[in-house]
């Protein structure tokens, strides 16, 4: 066990834990936000998408002991009221459906946003295909994104 | 309007909730509780002072807020929202002044709390009517009785109810607390069609800020204080079973509190077919958290045997069924030779019209064409978990489930607790498919939990999810069609099975449109197991006959809807044999509805589309894909689809279900597929179990309704089925090769 004090959504966070404990399970088990979810553990599916400074990464692939001063934001941080851009396009295009996968892809499509306010529909399919949806919303997630893009610009 | 009874003889369908026994604790509730500040963000209104329980499905707050306990578990078909428009509907109140609560398992109270089948909507459409209709009656009779003014006399809309000859008006809050202590009615009036003010109008998911601000809501996100991380090391292979642990090293790791054993059935249960389960002999590792308790599962060293065969009496949905487990290690390999042996001899006949035989024997042309399709892992992206904490005789659940009634004579059987000190709640599924109709973990973590005599939360790793069974079977089918010299269709011969069921459902089109039709089956028995996946037996069938018809209009030089639309005009004015069950009108109606959509005619030459039609779930389903070829691989262009359910509750979240539907069976078509070696599947996570991803999804799903009045039928699973077929004509169009064998893509290429 080793401690770590970490920034996560602007707090400052201290957690003793194994050092190669996966940043979702110290999200999970011991900062108690969930909402960064759990889906195949091998960063295969995108379901553990947190920010770590401005890139979108896979939680279950990063180590509590890499994280060091960087800071992480998860979907409870990446706005005030669920206000941030992609989630206003989110509620309007009316996404999800069982939503277990929703919190990585916002997370991934608010970095994609980021680092190109206008993407083509290659890069946003680029972007994105780290991001497994099993409900099949992939339609409505592009629509989304674009949504949020020209949201953006206006 | 309609008069609707509320009740059948003595048995009330609307009761006073005080007259409603049981042990519903609000307080347990974790998940569902709608806290103050959510209900004025969501409402705009404060939180009522008080509450009053109209009946099981609703109260009515003081301030005329309404709280709609939403029955049945729900797993991403959005009936969090569509069933509370039912009782918000005849209730007549604002959408904005209602809050959803998801009920917890209570039989007496909702009745059969089934996710499943396409069944939610079609079973509650008139239940929950009634239940705001009973409610808005009892109102109007509080405010009669508080006016003194005839019953008759009095409106109710919008949540207000007003006398207009005295000009005397209140809303629902203020007459609630009077109309609780009321009889129920033992009448009440359902709206017609053409009144209905929320119904047939899209309203969003009540559900989607939770989700897109990461609120705790699904059963893995529970958490209680004190509660341990419990997982469980599975049998690397079907055909094994635990044989012995040593759990030294291991309860020595950081974190870990417990290894135990457990079984989860008691000698002698006699179980219910949805108690399927490989592996009841299992070993549990018990931690403070879920990567300790990881680490600890890799290092546990466990002995394993095979299994001895077995066969028992299972109570199935249709009475008893025997069940035969096979001792062995299976294999894909041996499986597809012995599929082969039984589909080259001749199966079970189930439906034979004319004379078949002598159609064949005198054809001047006959067409045979075999499908295969590999056993699918549900894969839903929250993998299997559940809560439990054991307290002396009373256990409390939390579990991501989609029948919690069916799991609970083998919860009383196997914990020795009675089914009144069983309390469940039923977070939000990560997705179920049909897997979470088998909840064999729930029985898991409740004796885990009472082992360890700690609240413990059960978490299936992706590899245990994917691995442990409840599998889509493995499915064959060899079609024969018979022409005569005209070229004429004279007789179809269906020979369908699988491992461990049969696919075949002998009475559905093309059964009725055809004078000489003969359907037989045939099964394999396994240990590998398998269960409801996504409309099951038709996710095959659908995809077998669409394209093996596909290829009789192509022999017959006939347009593919049209040679569809001839068949389906048989049906209805000359219909062949008896017990067809389908509707040919109806299944007719979405074909022309795809066609029109599609622009079929005008479009053909030009694009490599493929159609395909199914009726299934009581709902109709047609799709025209357009396939086109880039870099040696099928880009689906755009689906257009058109859908006969009936009244459509909630149109954009149907249209959702529609698209996942379709992305759905796209995926699967190309890419799904989990095959066995010596027991053990080949694939144990997403490195190598290939899922649709954005790159592969329909660039473009177009979908229709069929508009009605009819009361509505499935819509979760209806459009699933047809896509496999669409998919295979498409790619014929595209590549000009038929494919037969599911998967379609391999990692390599198209196979063809």
């Amino acid at each position: 066990m080793a401690k770590f004090n970490l920034k996560i959504n602007g707090q400052t966070q201290e957690v003793d834990v194994d050092p190669t404990t996966p940043m979702l399970w110290v999200l999970r088990d011991h900062v108690k936000l969930v909402g960064t979810k759990y889906g195949c553990g091998i960063a295969q599916c995108g379901a553990c998408t947190v920010h770590l400074g401005d890139n979108a990464v896979r939680s279950c692939q990063l180590p509590v002991s890499a994280v060091g001063e960087q800071e992480i934001t998860t979907i409870e941080g990446l706005s005030e009221n669920g206000d941030h851009p992609v989630q206003q396009a989110w509620l309007e295009i009316d996404v999800p459906q069982c939503g277990y996968c929703q919190a990585g892809q916002i997370m991934s499509a608010s970095a994609l946003l980021k680092r190109t306010p206008n993407p083509s529909d290659e890069e946003i399919e680029s972007a994105m295909n780290g991001n497994i949806c099993r409900c099949g919303t992939y339609t409505r997630i592009k629509t989304a994104i674009k949504t949020a893009a020209n949201a953006e610009n206006v | 309007m309609t008069k609707i009874n509320t009740h059948i003889g003595r048995r009330a369908f609307i009761r006073n909730t005080s007259l409603a026994s049981g042990g519903l604790v609000l307080g347990f509730s974790f998940l569902n509780s709608c806290k103050p500040e959510q209900a004025k963000e969501m409402t705009g209104t404060e939180m009522p002072n008080e509450w009053f329980e109209m009946n099981s499905y609703l109260k009515i707050g003081d301030n005329g807020m309404v709280t709609v306990y939403t029955p049945n578990p729900e797993f991403g078909q959005n009936i969090r929202t569509s069933m509370p428009m039912l009782v918000a509907e005849e209730l007549d109140v604002d959408w904005k002044n209602v809050v959803v609560e998801q009920a917890p398992y209570h039989a007496e109270k909702y009745g059969f709390q089934l996710t499943g089948g396409s069944t939610g909507i079609k079973a509650r459409w008139i239940p929950l009517r009634m239940a705001g209709a009973t409610a808005k009656q009892m109102l109007m009779a509080a405010a009669s009785q508080t006016w003194q003014v005839p019953v008759e006399e009095i409106t109710a809309e919008g949540g207000i109810l007003k006398h207009a000859a005295t000009k005397k008006s209140a809303g629902y809050g203020e007459m609630a607390s009077v109309a609780a202590t009321l009889d129920v009615p033992v009448e009440v009036q359902l709206k017609e069609v053409k009144d209905f003010k929320l119904i047939s109008r899209s309203h969003k998911n009540v559900d989607a800020k939770k989700i897109i601000t990461g609120e705790p809501m699904f059963g893995m996100d529970y958490q209680k204080d004190g509660m341990l991380i419990a997982m469980i090391v599975h049998p690397p292979a079907f055909g094994m079973t635990l044989k012995s642990v040593d759990d030294e090293e291991v309860k020595a790791m950081p974190g870990i509190k417990d290894v135990i054993t457990i079984k989860s059935f008691k000698e002698g249960f006699q179980k219910h077919g949805f108690d399927t389960n490989a592996f009841p002999e299992l070993a549990a590792i018990v931690g403070n958290s879920t990567w300790e308790v990881m680490q600890a599962k890799k290092k546990l060293n466990v002995e394993w045997k095979p299994i001895t065969p077995n066969t028992e009496i299972v109570n199935g949905f249709f009475g008893q069924e025997t069940r035969n487990t096979p001792a062995g290690l299976e294999s894909t390999q041996g499986h597809k030779a012995q599929m082969e042996a039984l589909a080259s001899i001749p199966g079970n006949m189930v439906r034979k019209d004319g004379n078949p035989e002598a159609a064949f024997k005198n054809a001047a042309k006959i067409l045979e064409r075999s499908y295969s399709a590999p056993f699918l892992a549900h894969n839903s992206m929250e993998p299997i978990n559940a809560f439990a904490h054991v307290e002396g005789n009373k256990v409390k659940i939390a579990a991501p489930i989609q029948i919690p009634s069916f799991i609970i004579p083998t919860l009383e059987s196997s914990l020795g607790i009675t089914k009144e000190n069983i309390e469940m709640e039923l977070p939000r599924m990560g997705g179920g498919f049909g897997r979470k109709g088998y909840a064999h973990f729930v029985v898991e973590a409740a004796l885990i939990s009472q082992k360890v005599n700690a609240p413990i939360k059960l978490v299936y790793s992706r590899e245990d999810d994917m691995t442990t069974g409840i599998y889509r079977p493995a499915y064959h089918a060899t079609y024969r069609a018979a022409f005569d010299e005209n070229n004429e269709l004279t007789a179809l011969h269906i020979k369908a099975g699988g491992i461990p069921e049969s696919p075949l459902f002998a009475n559905r089109f093309p059964a009725g449109a055809i004078d000489n039709y003969l359907a037989e089956e045939w099964s394999i028995d396994s240990n590998i197991t398998v269960g409801a996946f996504r409309a099951p037996r038709s996710n095959f069938m659908a995809g077998a006959e669409q394209a093996f018809l596909d290829e009789v209009a192509e022999t017959m030089n006939k347009d593919a809807i049209q040679f569809r639309l001839d068949l389906l005009k048989r049906a209805k004015e000359n219909p062949v044999g008896e017990d067809n069950q389908y509707d040919a009108e109806r299944y007719a109606g979405v074909l022309e509805l795809v066609r029109e959509k599609s622009a079929w005619n005008e479009n053909n030459e030009t694009k490599h589309r493929g159609v395909a039609a199914y009726f299934c779930h009581n709902s109709y389903a047609a799709h025209v894909l357009d396939v086109k070829m880039e870099n040696g691989k099928p880009v689906v262009e755009k689906v257009v689809c058109a859908i006969d359910c009936g009244v459509v509750v909630n149109p954009d979240a149907a249209t959702n279900m529609a698209e996942g539907a379709i992305t759905d069976g796209v995926g699967n078509a190309f890419f799904g597929g989990l095959t066995f070696k010596d027991g053990v599947p080949q694939k144990n996570n997403f490195h190598q179990y290939q899922m649709i991803r954005m790159k592969e999804a329909p660039k473009e799903i177009d979908v229709h309704f069929v508009q009605n009045e009819i009361d509505p039928t499935g819509m979760g699973e209806p459009p699933f089925p047809p896509v496999f077929g669409a998919v295979a004509n498409a790619l014929y169009k595209a590549t000009g090769q038929r494919h037969y064998s599911q998967p379609f893509i391999t990692k390599k290429e198209v196979v063809g």
